[in-house]
């Protein structure tokens, strides 16, 4: 692990394995995933759509419907503590209390008809025990916290009231309420324009110096990766191909899913710096394989030009290939070799 | 010379376009305030000529292709197409010109009809516009499947067998089936992984090639409008603060806002990770846009006169027209 050893990690996932039962099958859209991070670090989660990056989240949160249509295997130590074993009563008090959530569509998770002062207030009452007069204060102190401007008149308002950029920031302010030593964003800004985006990452940053919280980032951007992430894990349908340091990863990536996906980015600023010429994109033929039809052998294969016959044959296993640098792939040493012209 | 930027003889040109939504309060409620959705915009494409149409939400950007379409009225302003203006013409007359225009949504799926196969979807112009035998239309959307780079066998499947890069696919077919010579795209690959996004940037750049289309690309962004247009235009609340050569916008943007948003977009670079001036606060409403500079509210270089005298798009540079005081 490239994690430097500053003590046990806060949120320790291991052999993560997340299965929903279809007509009596199982699909595993999550298959032996282990991450952790620490205090004050950021871990982003790469991929696209389908690859489990949010399933994996909502398995750590402990989100999704109980056995039998969905199963959660593995371990999931916070602070130590295994909490897959919990019961859902011991569960609903580290929830939102020790580790938090915040979504992509926040208004998805703002309850639309009480106001956004009750709903931050609400959560400190019952994780901390607090009166309703404290629980005002900690929810005014937030959304000062996350630069809501005119906090105390916010206070008062319902979620349609505000934009999505300030509901965003609610949401925010809401999943730190409690001072949370583990925060899982899924896609936080994707549906913000940029400059709003470019205001709401500043923001997790800052918070993150002042209160130490450990950030697990999900996300589909590099860009935002590059900014955000001091180790990155690639995923790639249900499992994890590629783990690295920030610089590490964009510098010399080992895996071609990896490269592919860095390729296939229009890159801005590329007309200053090439010309006015427009170059073709590179592409990843084919599409992502569906959990029905997982290929033998490497999930990545069908659509990696790399792949050969034992790649098709026989499943890489996910190693460390350089100092705190693990990929899954035969041929991780010609990985930037893999793109398609 | 349109103000929208260097065109000689333009198929698009499209002046002072103005587009207000009137807001009614309650039932019988008669129209008071209105949304300024559109406030006077200019701009031109050249024959082969991909411009891009980048702003944020509710900028006004996909009102402004609605409204070149006609799928909605403008309130003011002229649409002319290969020199014909067509903001007059009637439903009949407009049927014509469509085979001229054709537009690619952001969400292939609420596009495409779920009861009617693929194969369906892309013949149905040449059977509203009467082209052709039943035998040659079969040929022909063949061709099309396969110049977009679906296999003809599909032609049977509906659009729900499809993934999300495949319904594009589609969705371009279909545009593509009259032979257009002008594609309006509204976000037409923001929904895709960007995986998926790559192929269809490479599709539709190759299709400008092949067919010497024309393309008016609205898009949030970015990166992506850098790589497919020729030249940018930026729109802030209803109108456009800057148009440019792509090269000479994102080297040396001239308008704060423009600068603004370049700023904003992260880098896939660790190393370039940025101190960067982040544009405080939202957008103000369309509906009541601030005097002066729309943008004055949140730009860190406001003097007195940017909330007093509204700037007017003018060249400060070979192509690059900006609406600023201070360039």
């Amino acid at each position: 692990m490239a994690t430097p050893v500053d003590a046990a990690p806060l949120l320790a996932v291991e052999g993560l394995r997340t299965s929903f039962v279809d007509e009596g099958v199982a699909l595993h859209a999550v298959d032996g995933l282990s991450f952790s991070v620490g205090r004050g670090e950021t871990l982003c989660i790469v991929g696209e759509s389908g690859c489990g990056k949010s399933v994996s989240a909502l398995s750590v949160m402990r989100l999704l419907p109980p056995p039998p249509a969905c199963r959660v295997e593995g371990s999931v130590r916070l602070d130590g503590r295994e909490i897959l074993a919990l019961s859902e009563a011991e569960m609903r008090s580290i929830r939102g209390n020790t580790i938090s959530m915040i979504f992509q569509e926040p208004m998805t998770s703002l309850n639309p008809v009480v106001t956004i002062g009750y709903q931050i207030a609400e959560a400190v009452r019952q994780h901390e025990g607090r009166s309703w007069a404290e629980g005002y204060a900690r929810a005014l102190e937030m959304l000062r916290l996350v630069r809501i401007p005119e906090a105390e008149s916010r206070l008062k308002q319902y979620p349609h009231q505000l934009s999505g950029g300030m509901r965003q920031r609610v949401m925010i302010a809401m999943a730190l309420a409690c001072r949370p030593k583990v925060l899982l964003a899924d896609e936080p800004t994707t549906a913000l324009d940029v400059t709003i985006q470019a205001q709401i990452l500043e923001l997790m940053r800052e918070l993150q110096e002042e209160t130490g919280t450990a950030i697990v980032l999900i996300t589909h951007d590099l860009g935002v990766v590059a900014e955000m992430a001091r180790r990155v894990v690639v995923m790639y349908a249900g499992r994890k191909v590629e783990e690295a340091t920030v610089d590490d990863l964009f510098d010399r990536p080992a895996h071609p899913y990896t490269v592919g996906l860095m390729g296939s980015i229009p890159q801005l600023g590329s007309s200053v710096e090439e010309g006015a010429a427009r170059r073709r994109l590179a592409e990843i033929p084919g599409i992502v394989p569906s959990l029905r039809a997982m290929p033998s052998g490497c999930a990545f294969a069908p659509r990696c030009p790399l792949a050969t016959e034992r790649c098709r044959a026989e499943m890489p296993p996910l190693e460390e290939r350089r100092p705190g640098h693990r990929s899954a792939c035969w041929h991780w040493e010609r990985a930037a070799e893999a793109i398609h012209a | 010379m349109p103000e929208g930027g260097i065109v000689a003889s333009p198929l698009l040109e499209v002046r002072d376009l103005v587009k207000h939504f009137p807001i009614r309060r309650g039932l019988f409620g008669r129209a008071g305030a209105r949304v300024h959705a559109v406030d006077g915009v200019s701009l031109a494409i050249g024959h082969g000529e991909t411009l891009g149409l980048v702003g944020e939400s509710g900028c006004g950007k996909s009102t402004v292709g609605k409204v070149i379409l006609r799928l909605i009225e403008p309130t003011s302003g002229t649409i002319a197409l290969d020199g014909r203006d067509i903001t007059t013409l009637d439903t009949g007359a407009m049927r014509a010109v469509r085979q001229q225009m054709q537009v690619v949504f952001q969400d292939p799926y609420s596009s495409l009809n779920p009861r009617m196969t693929a194969g369906e979807i892309v013949g149905e112009p040449f059977i509203n516009y009467a082209i052709g035998t039943g035998a040659e239309r079969a040929e022909k959307v063949a061709a099309l499947f396969r110049r977009v780079g679906l296999r003809a066998e599909q032609m049977a499947r509906y659009p729900h067998e499809f993934s999300g890069g495949q319904r594009q696919r589609l969705g371009i077919a279909r545009a593509l089936a009259l032979g257009p010579r002008l594609i309006i795209g509204d976000e037409p690959v923001s929904a895709l992984d960007v995986s998926v996004q790559a192929q269809v940037i490479n599709l539709m750049m190759d299709l400008q090639e092949e067919y010497g289309l024309s393309y008016l690309f609205i898009a949030h962004d970015l990166a992506v409008v850098e790589h497919i247009s020729h030249r940018v235009a930026v729109m802030y609340l209803g109108k456009i603060v800057e148009v440019a050569p792509k090269r000479t916008l994102f080297a040396t943007p001239g308008h704060p806002y423009t600068e603004a948003l370049l700023a904003s977009v992260p880098l896939p670079k660790p190393r370039a990770r940025r101190k960067r001036v982040t544009l405080r606060g939202d957008v103000p409403s369309p509906v009541s846009p601030p005097s002066g500079c729309r943008f004055h509210t949140r730009c860190p270089y406001a003097v007195a006169r940017c909330a007093q005298e509204e700037p007017l798009l003018r060249e400060i540079a070979p192509g690059q027209q900006v609406a600023c005081h201070l360039r």
